[in-house]
């Protein structure tokens, strides 16, 4: 019996758990943008690219100093 | 380089071009377009590293993407940049104003300022690579992000180091110019739509986990082994369906309760009546009579609603329905004081101020013409192509275009206050929106709710008196079964379905309201130019002999050179391929050209003009006259090139619809324009915007629903003032004002059917509510006998809403294949 509860319990925490995953998609924004994405993954981040943003985010850090 | 060799290269090359047309066409247009924006290049003069460009614009483009390593942009998509044919030099200089940054900036914490900007132009992939890669062109820009279909680009800048106007400035010169103007509609939007996601995950996971505990009690199994767990699954769901009820269904309540405090019963008060005795009923099987409840069909049934509401709010997000004179005009205007150039934004402008306005530009305000020449072009307001010449203190209306050089102007009128802008002050544009909405839902939602209300009591009282104990379970059960999920369903779905169909044919419409005010027209008017008017081409007829090959190619060679609508249309009617350069060239503005070609003297323009006489013989300016060395040779008739198709259109809507024409022009094109619409329709010329307006008015007195069909800032007020207003658009993302729904011009033709099928799917709606009443009387019958279990409930409510939905959604599809939507 009480085996029908602990299984009840565990698959409301279980969908809980996806609720949450959800409005927290939601809220940060995924539900936004459904079609720029899909494009920018297709962009190829060259080197220099990835370098350049590494000196961003140092001189943002340097900023919020 | 000298202008003679200039001219041989590019005659030598025009021959090449020639040859090689006759070689192998398609190999022509790879290798003379421009490499940055795909236009067509006049000529290879203008190029980089075997790169040609139609201008120095693009080139200029390149040069800067080049220099910064940005070439990947050209590799992503072919073609991409955006044509800088007509750019002039803008000056940004009013973004330095502390009280406009404000507004423009949405978040500053004095390093880091976060700014959003529209970018229509944005059209590729390769466009959102090089919005993304600003921080390459502009080191103190952090990140930009963009979202291509509301054509935005969200920007973080070091606001210590850089400011507003370089990253503007910096926008302008790579040809991605941000449309700036104050409304934020846009973010009041998004956040609204954002609840509704969150409705619709609560209200799905309640659904799916109050089904799962109820299937024991569906299939009875074991309820009667282990009543206490029945119990404790009774008491789950409780929790489960308390946020369905108080927060996903909380818009249901919010609008009945609008609704009955006007007075008006729509379509949500029957269903806050049934969701409300669900959840009641619910609530006391469940706690007094240790019953089952029906919260499965109560988070079912908000589930389902919810879904139906999210696919009624398709939106078109870059489409902007609610824009007004000011996305029109400019944010800024140069000012001068003591001989200074500044340049202030356009709120600041007040009377008396001395405006300087350059080629290209537009005036603001009503003022008084104080130096220069001006040449004011006022398509966008009267629909009227060819510019108007103005003489030194003669009054220049707000919202033309001057054309040519720089003049300079003394405002009269504050922008708010001017002719045009005044139209925006009138009644059309204060009504309440949602006064103007009586869908057909809400329309019989009324009788609806008395009816079932009227069967619940007469149920009620009956049992009364033969089983008392009874007669509560039949009046709420009435509610229950009666909830019309069903109707509340068909209609956005329809709609919605309806809505897109519209859309993948190039029909944009502002929401599904639209759609239902579309079915119910009975009056048609039309705009004459621009709407039933092709923009930017034109009949050209040579009257007189017919001009020789080489007459042909000294007039082209003229009119090349000049940037007059007139001009341009002679230009591109004549098939002559070759060009020759003048070796004098002067343009008297308002009244004609003048050119010397290998000793020719070449005269194009008026008839006083070429004919050298002072006589103005007051015909309009639509016949522009030749002359070859001072001798006449005829005439050019210019008009407008009505739309394709436009005469079966006319007969198709004249079928069922009154129609009528209104023109801001002259009565120039009457008989022309009866050829294509018959002699009974009602004809009105030199219609003001006020005039426009007015005329709807008077035709709505008469108990007529008017559809208005126009394209410009001119007819605003009747497109706002009408029942249902449809601009319409070569561009659908260029400016239209504010309407219902944006048409784009390759889809005028089909507009018969639209409206056809606009008609169809209300009658769709009204089948599925026959439909849905089949089901609530066969659930009605268990609901007054009083024997209304949670299991038929539970059944019965997707069982209709499915099939109705179903049936909705396949009889959409079907009529628009029948009527060969895409």
């Amino acid at each position: 019996m009480s085996v029908i509860l602990i299984l009840i319990i565990a698959s409301l925490l279980v969908a809980g758990g996806f609720l949450i995953a959800y409005i927290w998609a939601v809220r940060s924004g995924q539900y936004d943008d459904k079609f720029t994405p899909s494009v920018r993954i297709l962009f190829e981040d060259s080197k220099k690219n990835s370098e350049h943003r590494v000196q961003n985010a140092e001189r943002k850090e340097k900023n919020i100093e | 380089m000298h202008p003679v060799f200039n001219s041989q290269q590019s005659h030598h090359l025009e021959q090449n071009y020639l040859e090689r047309i006759e070689l192998q066409d398609t190999r022509v247009k790879t290798q003379l377009i421009c490499y940055h924006c795909g236009d067509e290049s006049p000529d290879d003069s203008i190029h980089v590293n075997e790169k040609i460009f139609c201008c120095n614009g693009c080139k200029t483009v390149y040069e800067i993407l080049e220099q910064n390593n940005l070439c990947d942009y050209y590799s992503i998509d072919k073609n991409p940049g955006i044509t800088q044919k007509q750019q002039t030099k803008r000056n940004y200089d009013f973004l330095l104003d502390e009280d406009l940054v404000k507004k423009l900036i949405e978040f500053s914490d004095g390093k880091i300022s976060k700014v959003t900007f529209n970018i229509p132009q944005m059209h590729c992939s390769s466009c959102i690579w090089i919005l993304e890669n600003l921080y390459k062109l502009n080191p103190d820009i952090i990140n930009s992000q963009v979202n291509f279909l509301q054509k935005k680009i969200f920007i973080n800048f070091s606001s210590k180091t850089t400011n507003l106007k370089e990253i503007v400035e910096l926008l302008d010169s790579i040809g991605y110019e941000p449309q700036l103007n104050f409304d934020n509609t846009t973010t009041i939007k998004r956040s609204d739509y954002k609840k509704l996601y969150y409705k619709i995950g609560v209200a799905g996971f309640a659904f799916g986990n109050i089904m799962l505990l109820s299937f024991p009690e569906y299939l009875s199994l074991g309820t009667n082994e282990f009543p206490e767990l029945k119990r404790i699954f009774a008491y789950i769901n409780i929790l489960l369906s308390l946020p369905v009820f108080f927060f996903s269904s909380s818009d249901y309540f919010i609008s009945s309760w609008k609704g009955l405090k006007k007075k008006i019963i729509n379509i949500d008060v029957p269903l806050a009546l049934g969701i409300l005795i669900l959840f009641i009923r619910s609530l006391y099987e469940i706690i007094f009579l240790n019953g089952a409840g029906y919260l499965d069909t109560l988070a079912g049934l908000i589930f389902f609603l919810l879904i139906g509401k999210l696919f009624q709010n398709k939106t078109y997000d870059t489409l902007n329905f609610e824009r007004n004179y000011k996305s029109y005009f400019p944010i800024s205007v140069t000012i001068k004081k003591d001989k200074i150039e500044t340049t202030i934004p356009i709120e600041k402008l007040g009377v008396g101020n001395r405006i300087v306005i350059r080629n290209n530009e537009l005036i603001p305000a009503d003022s008084i013409l104080i130096k220069g020449k001006a040449n004011i072009d006022y398509s966008f307001v009267t629909g009227e192509s060819i510019p108007a010449t103005k003489v030194n203190g003669e009054t220049i209306f707000a919202g033309g275009r001057q054309i040519g050089s720089a003049i300079e102007l003394e405002t009269i009128k504050e922008v708010s206050q001017s002719y045009l802008t005044q139209l925006w002050n009138s009644k059309a544009f204060n009504k309440e929106e949602e006064s103007k909405i009586v869908s057909f839902a809400n329309s019989i939602s009324e009788h609806f709710t008395i009816a079932i209300l009227l069967i619940g009591l007469t149920a009620a009282t009956y049992w009364y008196f033969v089983n008392p104990s009874l007669a509560f379970n039949s009046f709420t059960a009435v509610l229950i079964i009666a909830c019309p999920c069903a109707l509340a369903l068909s209609t956005p779905f329809t709609m919605g379905n309806t809505l897109r169909i519209f859309g993948k044919n190039k029909f944009y419409l502002k929401n599904t309201y639209a759609i239902e005010k579309l079915a119910a027209v009975d009056t048609i008017v039309l705009d004459k130019t621009g709407t039933i008017t092709e923009n930017g081409t034109s009949e050209v007829k040579f009257i007189g002999d017919a001009l020789t090959g080489k007459e042909e190619f000294l007039i082209k060679s003229t009119v090349r050179n000049s940037s007059h609508p007139l001009s341009l249309a002679i230009y591109n009617s004549l098939t002559n391929k070759k060009i020759e350069s003048t070796d004098y060239f002067d343009e008297e503005p308002g009244k004609g050209i003048t050119a010397v070609i290998n000793g020719f003297e070449i005269k194009i323009g008026s008839k006083s003009f070429v004919n050298e006489k002072n006589i103005d013989d007051g015909v309009l300016s639509t016949k522009v006259y030749v002359s070859f060395n001072r001798k006449v040779r005829g005439y050019f008739n210019i008009s407008n090139k009505y739309r394709d198709g436009l005469k079966k259109i006319i007969f198709e809507l004249a079928q069922s619809n009154k129609i009528s024409i209104l023109s801001g022009d002259n009565e120039s094109e009457k008989n022309r324009l009866q050829e294509f619409f018959g002699n009974n329709k009602e004809m009105l010329f030199n219609q003001s915007p006020f005039d426009k307006l007015n005329y709807i008015t008077s035709l709505q007195q008469n108990g007529n629903k008017v559809l208005m069909i126009g394209d410009g800032l001119n007819d605003a007020g009747a497109l706002k003032q009408s029942d249902i207003g449809i601009s319409i658009s070569d561009d659908v993302n260029n400016f239209s004002p504010a309407c219902d729904g944006i048409l784009d011009s390759n889809s005028f033709s089909r507009l018969s059917d639209f409206i056809k099928f606009a008609k169809k799917s209300k009658n769709i709606i009204i089948s599925s509510f026959v439909l849905s009443t089949v089901y609530n009387l066969f659930g009605l019958y268990y609901a007054v006998s009083g024997t209304l279990s949670p299991i038929i409930a539970a059944v019965l409510m997707p069982v209709s809403s499915i099939s109705v939905v179903l049936f909705t959604t396949l009889s959409v599809n079907f009529f628009a294949r029948k009527r060969k939507f895409n």
